[in-house]
């Protein structure tokens, strides 16, 4: 089991549980603002993306070449961007911070 | 197992230029092939413009001698695109309801059960022409009576046999749009029509010649597009019974299989842009008023993106296609399209055994250059119960 913050644009702060599945599923079975995940998934449409918080980039690990090409294009990107579908919910990520970005 | 395949006629000059050419009309568009290269286009969208001055020019083939009306939020760009797109954006995510999704899936049983009950179907017509008018009254939320209208039109409104565009045939339907719009501005109701009318842009209502803007938008961009989606996974599937098999047994593919037939399909080509200052790409100079393409069916199909680029791998799990499109002006309908492509991949696996073709004439674009098959003009499928 892992909990995971989402901080959204309206400065709302949700934490979530989840043991399964992708950080963006999670986000869309608790209808946080802002994550859509149109393509379900597959790194296709980049609304789903995050800002993870500095400290913990070592939890997460930078994004792999072609989710860096989808975040290249996308609006408001930063050094920590990642598209919450490429990353898997784990003991790992227990205790993660997000911001979506949207 | 080759009727059902859609072949790559960009390998080449993708690998080699990066480029394209081809004459429409005389207003020749240079068409970008490369993954990259597309995305980077329709990412730039000062330099490569949907809404200039002549409306119907970004379509390729091009529509300025067949409209006036300007298409939205289609050919509006930023800032301007936004307040539009925040307008109609709900709408077009009402798919991701429940209650949408049911009657969706009322259609859809219904066209496949008429499939199952007659000897042979031709399915671009008969089926997929059917599904895609019926599912477009749910998304106007309209009574489902109306598709009756739009099935009569036939595949080819905008077109006649002889002719790419034809102007009477699509007034057909520009003057359809307008009676629909007077009947809603006469007797508001809960279907697209008037709620666009009843919206607000900027503390400003929608004219009439707007929300007509919306509705050509929402007709002529669903109708080609969603029928060779339909109509070529009806082929895949003919021709790979185990693929079917595959997502009876393993339903949790379905999202992955949607995304990659939809890439390898790619039922719409291209997407023009207006090039507002002199640039280049792929080391290709690009004069200022002229047309570039970005072409999404080549994109799809980028050796430097995909492993397996000409397969369906139903299990991609990977997949940055483009096939809606990217960036500011991505597809509208998706939300849309991909529910129809979800329910009916299910329903095929509850109800569909196999399916056999028996006859097909293949829809060929005809990019100069390039011939690129899209679909089907007409093909005869025979579906055997489960």
């Amino acid at each position: 089991m892992a909990k995971i913050t989402f901080i959204t644009s309206d400065g709302n702060t949700t934490i979530v549980e989840g043991s399964t599945g992708s950080v963006m599923e999670l986000a869309v079975q608790n209808k946080i603002k802002g994550i859509d995940g149109d393509c379900g998934g597959v790194c296709s449409c980049a609304t789903c993306h995050v800002h993870v918080n500095p400290e913990q980039w070592d939890k997460t690990g930078a994004p792999d070449e072609l989710e860096n090409d989808m975040l290249e294009f996308d609006d408001n990107v930063s050094e920590y961007s990642r598209l919450s579908c490429q990353m898997k919910v784990s003991e790992d990520l227990d205790g993660l911070i997000l911001t979506v970005a949207k | 197992m080759e009727k059902s395949k859609i072949s790559d006629p960009f390998k080449k000059a993708r690998l080699e230029k990066g480029f394209g050419k081809m004459n429409d009309q005389n207003d020749p568009v240079t068409m970008i092939l490369g993954h990259k290269d597309v995305r980077k286009s329709a990412h730039n969208w000062k330099t490569f413009q949907s809404g200039g001055e002549e409306v119907g020019r970004i379509v390729v083939p091009s529509e300025v001698h067949i409209r006036d009306t300007r298409q939205i939020p289609f050919e509006v760009d930023p800032p301007e695109h936004k307040g539009y797109r925040d307008i109609v954006e709900p709408w077009f995510k009402r798919p991701l309801e429940a209650k949408y999704q049911e009657n969706l899936s009322q259609i859809i049983n219904n066209v496949v059960d008429e499939a199952l009950s007659k000897e042979t179907i031709e399915v671009v017509e008969e089926f997929a022409l059917k599904l895609q008018s019926r599912a477009l009254t749910i998304l106007l939320n309209v009574p489902p009576e109306k598709a009756d209208l739009w099935i009569s039109w036939g595949t080819h409104v905008f077109r006649s046999e002889d002719t790419a565009l034809d102007s009477s045939k699509a007034n057909i339907l520009y003057d359809y749009i307008d009676a629909e719009l007077d009947k809603a501005i006469a007797n508001p109701g809960n279907d697209l029509y008037s709620v666009l009318l009843a919206s607000e842009n900027n503390g400003t209502k929608l004219t009439k010649e707007e929300a007509k803007g919306v509705m050509i938008l929402t007709f002529a961009g669903g109708r080609d597009t969603v029928i060779n989606a339909v109509t070529n996974s009806i082929a895949y599937f003919a021709e790979h019974p185990q693929a079917l098999e595959r997502l009876r047994d393993e339903p949790e593919i379905m999202n992955t299989a949607i995304e990659e037939l939809i890439r390898y399909f790619s039922p719409l080509t291209q997407m023009g842009r207006v090039v507002t200052e002199d640039t280049q790409v792929c080391e290709h100079a690009l004069k200022a008023q002229s047309r570039i393409s970005m072409c999404w069916a080549s994109a799809n199909r980028d050796e430097r993106v995909f492993e397996k680029a000409n397969e369906v791998v139903l299990d991609r799990k990977v997949n940055p296609h483009v096939a809606f499109g990217f960036g500011t002006h991505n597809c509208l309908g998706a939300t849309h399209a991909r529910q129809i492509m979800r329910i009916l991949l299910t329903v095929l696996t509850q109800k569909v055994k196999s399916m056999e073709i028996l006859d097909c004439e293949e829809n060929i674009e005809n990019l100069d250059e390039f011939k690129r098959k899209v679909g089907f003009d007409s093909i005869q499928v025979k579906f055997n119960k489960l």
